[in-house]
């Protein structure tokens, strides 16, 4: 383990998340066959991803929509309690932390998120937003102090702060996003988590975005967990990138080596996929659709689309294995050399 | 103030409202009504709880414009004595303060019972299932078995002094799961957008929460039913009175007068029962198009939520 | 190869409360039989009311204020609604973003299917049904004839849009709209669907207008590209030569906005500012205030869509 590495900044380890669906016991039982059963729909979000985040650096979490990235992520946060596994902030386990301890490491790691019309309180205004972190965490700041913090971050994210009397409908979409982050560098964290930051953008305005979240790991020496669908995005913004599917992780490797050499057949059909400026179409074609997170299939989660399937996939679950060069992969083919 | 009146005057409410023509003579004859009745003791032209201004000999005098009326009482007198159109002033001001007692009451306690309802998730079913029960008790029957008990346990003199209190409390209690359902589904629709999370995020607590982001979030919808509860309220106020169990003669609300008439239409003395009858009727109808006016102008908003 | 849709000097208005915008402004193009034209633009550029006003169906309160679409030689901009259903539906097909606004959840596949063939056909139910099979066949849905029993919600997102494609086949249309066909869909199944489309199109020899804000979706189907900012096309030409060498500054930025353009520069190549709204489109070239080339002439006279030398449309002063 390498739970001591000063380097590491967040550990995931063996996180578990499950969401249950069915209701009240009430609403599980069901008719079948003629007997009264009882039915519990269980979502596996997350079944058993392990994974560390290196200081500095920026981690992408990429995967189609409904392959668990964003609950991953607010698991890591702190917003839904894992059912199994362990967060590790510098080496220290965080997910099963009263509120009051969390409270240090809340300013520590703070979440930017996708939706730039719902994640800003619209009865407030952005200088009460703003005001809010900073006055709950550091009661010992003077009214003065507080309103110089407010507008340091806010000329950081490029927001004149004399707008701040004004309310989050009177900005347009990428400013709000701005905004986001400026609430989220209020309290001058470490680590920020970024689900989605500029998927509901327009092109001009997503690479603003993600100009000023560089520049901002820059000079604030953040470490960015980055989840997104935008393979494209990903490549341009992260050190390492991690693949997920149907809950699991798929496969995890420096950029350049990801983008390069993909070895997860998921990885592969996935990065062929990305449609490139200017050239004919021609993508690996996946067979059948996503199976439902509520009746995964057994053994390895892509079987069922997976053109190097064999008995042993259908049957075991593929652990994650390091492979060469700081990278993970979870597939028996690779294992085997089928690959 | 220059800019906030401008804000004011060139805001899309303001807009609809001027151009609907419905809504403005309903606001307009809304106003003549409150600002009236609570500026009775002034504009009033007799004082009916003055017992000292009232003669017996005055009773049942028909309005002015009929043969046998006088200027003097311009709607008549009712039975007692009273100048009618003063006992309505006085009367309807009782009404709206015990229909806007009663959903204040309401309001208070629907919000707070839906905001923990909608939040926290233990709390739900049980806050619900007792909405439910409090639904399916009629609004009258507990009035009038609180009123009956009431009315044994302080004798009939008493009674008048606590009136007014009691109907409000009555009232507000039998209607508050209209205001905690509407509440909880928007807390439930609320709690879900990111703003919420990204407070959570923040380390804040699930109070502050509640009242800080949730709660100014769902008060459109709170809005558009107190107008239909007020008028509910108000109605409701009348019903009982009407039955005896509200206001008592000496200090009449609509309700009430519009019962101590009763038993004159047939002699003739019509005005006692219809005049109220007609200023309630009037009273309801507007709040009511205000509540639809303010319905429709808030409900595209809602669905784009 | 014949004209199949000529749009000439159309404006489209939006009457609001205190004055009349104009969301489309001065907008001519054309698409040839068979051709695949991608119109490209991002969110309020206008080109999806393009799409809308050429099957009429812009809502209140916007309206076609002049100009022509003339299509089989025909100016449709005047037809009535119900006159326009001979076109609307038939002649040319639409398909939206998301396919849940065009299926009805209540209806199965199949009735909802055979409505569309019976508002267009005099054909018996055997019939329609036939028709139905085969079109479902054609986009590659899998027992076709067990799947037109089934309801929308019992389907993949995928698969739905695939159905919506299936039903804007019925008719054998001459031309498809596609409004953004994929942003709802994961990337994977938006090359299945992208692929689709493609060989649809060069199978029966449809005209395609797909409307989209991804270049890269774009460059991939279509033949010729129009980019669009605020309510006019500021490029037009084949896709190739938009896509490789753009010549107007705002397609200049939007392409180095990609950043798979950016290649180991680590910085993205951004346009300052936002795209202005309707009421505040600057006056002389709409894209003057965001321009890194902008001189006088920019603020005073509006830059007409012109053929440059390499042989492509830009509406700029400064391109050669």
């Amino acid at each position: 383990m390498t739970t001591n590495n000063p380097e590491i900044l967040v550990s995931i380890r063996n996180v578990v998340k499950h969401f249950d669906i069915s209701g009240g016991w009430l609403e599980q039982i069901k008719f079948d066959n003629g007997r009264i059963t009882r039915k519990q729909s269980i979502v596996k979000a997350v079944n058993g991803i392990s994974f560390d985040i290196k200081k500095g650096q920026t981690v992408s979490v990429v995967g189609e929509s409904g392959c668990g990235k964003s609950t991953l992520a607010r698991t890591v946060m702190g917003l839904y309690p894992p059912n199994s596994g362990e967060i590790l902030y510098q080496g220290k386990r965080i997910d099963n932390l009263s509120d009051a301890k969390l409270k240090h490491y809340r300013t520590r790691m703070q979440m930017v998120f996708q939706d730039p019309y719902a994640s800003l309180n619209p009865r407030m205004t952005v200088g009460k937003t703003l005001r809010e972190p900073i006055r709950f965490h550091r009661p010992e700041l003077k009214e003065g102090q507080v309103a110089e913090k407010v507008a340091e971050v806010m000329a950081k994210v490029g927001i004149d702060p004399d707008w701040q009397d004004r309310f989050p409908h009177e900005f347009s979409g990428g400013q709000r996003q701005r905004i986001s982050i400026a609430r989220a560098l209020a309290l001058d964290p470490d680590f920020i988590v970024a689900d989605e930051p500029i998927a509901a953008l327009d092109v001009s305005i997503q690479a603003q975005i993600l100009n000023l979240m560089m520049d901002l790991q820059e000079k604030s020496d953040l470490t960015y967990l980055f989840i997104s669908h935008d393979l494209s995005v990903v490549e341009h913004i992260s050190d390492v990138v991690a693949v997920m599917y149907l809950g699991s992780l798929c496969e995890m490797a420096p950029k350049k080596q990801l983008f390069d050499n993909p070895a997860h057949p998921y990885t592969q059909a996935l990065l062929s996929a990305i449609p490139k400026l200017g050239h004919e179409f021609s993508h690996e074609k996946l067979k059948g659709d996503i199976p439902s997170p509520i009746n995964l299939p057994a053994g390895c989660v892509f079987h069922t689309r997976c053109k190097y399937v064999n008995d042993r996939c259908r049957s075991e679950i593929p652990a994650q294995r390091a492979g060469d060069g700081n990278t993970i992969v979870a597939c028996h083919a690779v294992e085997e050399k089928r690959i | 103030m220059v800019t906030t009146w401008n804000r004011i005057k060139n805001s899309d409410f303001i807009y609809h409202f001027l151009r609907d023509p419905v809504a403005c003579v309903s606001f307009m004859i809304l106003l003549v009504l409150v600002v009236s009745s609570f500026a009775a003791p002034i504009i009033a032209p007799h004082d009916p709880y003055n017992p000292a201004t009232i003669d017996i000999m005055d009773s049942e005098l028909p309005p002015a414009w009929n043969a046998e009326g006088t200027a003097k009482f311009l709607l008549g007198t009712d039975d007692m004595g009273r100048d009618l159109l003063s006992t309505m002033l006085y009367g309807m001001r009782i009404s709206i303060i015990i229909g806007l007692g009663a959903v204040a009451l309401q309001a208070f306690l629907g919000i707070v019972i839906g905001l923990l309802s909608g939040y926290i998730k233990r709390l739900d079913t049980i806050l619900m299932r007792i909405a439910d029960v409090q639904l399916s008790f009629s609004t009258y029957m507990i009035a009038i078995f609180i009123g009956a008990i009431f009315q044994m346990m302080f004798g009939v003199a008493n009674y008048e002094q606590i009136a007014a209190p009691l109907l409000i409390l009555i009232i507000g209690l039998a209607e508050w799961p209209q205001y905690a359902r509407t509440v909880r589904a928007s807390v439930l629709a609320e709690k879900k957008k990111e703003y919420v999370e990204a407070a959570r995020v923040i380390g804040l607590s699930n109070i502050r929460i509640m009242w800080r982001h949730i709660l100014p979030n769902t008060l459109s919808p709170v809005l558009v039913i107190s107008t239909v509860q007020v008028a509910n309220a108000i109605m409701s106020e009348a019903a009982l009175s009407f039955l005896g169990l509200g206001m008592p003669m000496t200090k009449p609300s609509l309700g009430s007068l519009i019962t101590a008439g009763f038993e004159y239409i047939f002699s003739g003395s019509w005005w006692i029962t219809i005049l109220p009858g007609i200023l309630l009727v009037l009273l309801i109808l507007v709040i009511n198009l205000l509540g639809d006016w303010v319905r429709d102008y808030l409900n595209p908003k809602l669905y784009k939520g | 190869m014949s004209e199949l849709l000529k749009i000439k000097n159309l404006n489209v208005d939006f009457a609001l409360r205190e004055r009349t915008l104009r969301a489309i402004n001065d907008v001519s193009i054309s698409i040839d039989k068979g051709e695949r034209l991608g119109v490209v633009g991002e969110s309020g550029a206008g080109k999806s009311v393009l799409g809308f006003s050429i099957i009429n169906l812009i809502s209140k309160p916007g309206y076609i204020d002049s100009g022509q679409i003339v299509f089989k030689g025909e100016d449709i901009s005047k037809y009535s609604y119900d006159r326009m259903r001979t076109i609307r539906g038939n002649q040319i097909s639409m398909i939206f973003q998301d396919p849940m606004m065009t299926l009805n959840p209540v209806l199965s596949i199949g009735e909802q299917m055979r409505e569309t063939v019976f508002a267009h056909m005099n054909v018996s139910k055997a019939k329609a049904n036939e028709i139905c099979v085969e079109k479902l066949k054609k986009v590659y849905i899998p027992s076709p004839e067990k799947r037109l029993n089934q309801y929308p919600h019992e389907f993949s997102g995928g698969m739905r849009q695939r159905i919506v494609i299936a039903i804007s086949l019925l008719t054998n249309p001459d031309l498809i709209i596609a409004d953004e066909p994929t942003t709802a869909l994961d990337v994977t199944i938006q090359a299945e669907i992208m692929d689709l489309l493609l060989e649809l199109c060069k199978t029966d020899n449809m005209g395609l207008m797909l409307i989209t804000h991804d270049l890269s979706v774009v460059s991939q189907v279509t033949q010729r590209i129009a980019v669009m900012y605020a309510g006019t096309i500021v490029e037009l030409g084949d896709t190739a030569t938009v896509a490789h060498k753009p010549q107007h500054p705002y397609t200049v930025g939007l392409l180095g906005a990609l950043p798979q353009r950016a290649g180991s520069e680590k910085r993205l190549n951004q346009i300052p500012g936002v795209m202005p709204g309707l009421a505040k489109i600057p006056a002389g070239c709409p894209f003057s205030d965001r321009c890194s080339l902008v001189g006088d002439i920019c603020r005073e006279k509006r830059p007409q869509l012109l053929e440059k030398t390499n042989g492509i449309r830009v509406a700029c002063h400064f391109v050669e």
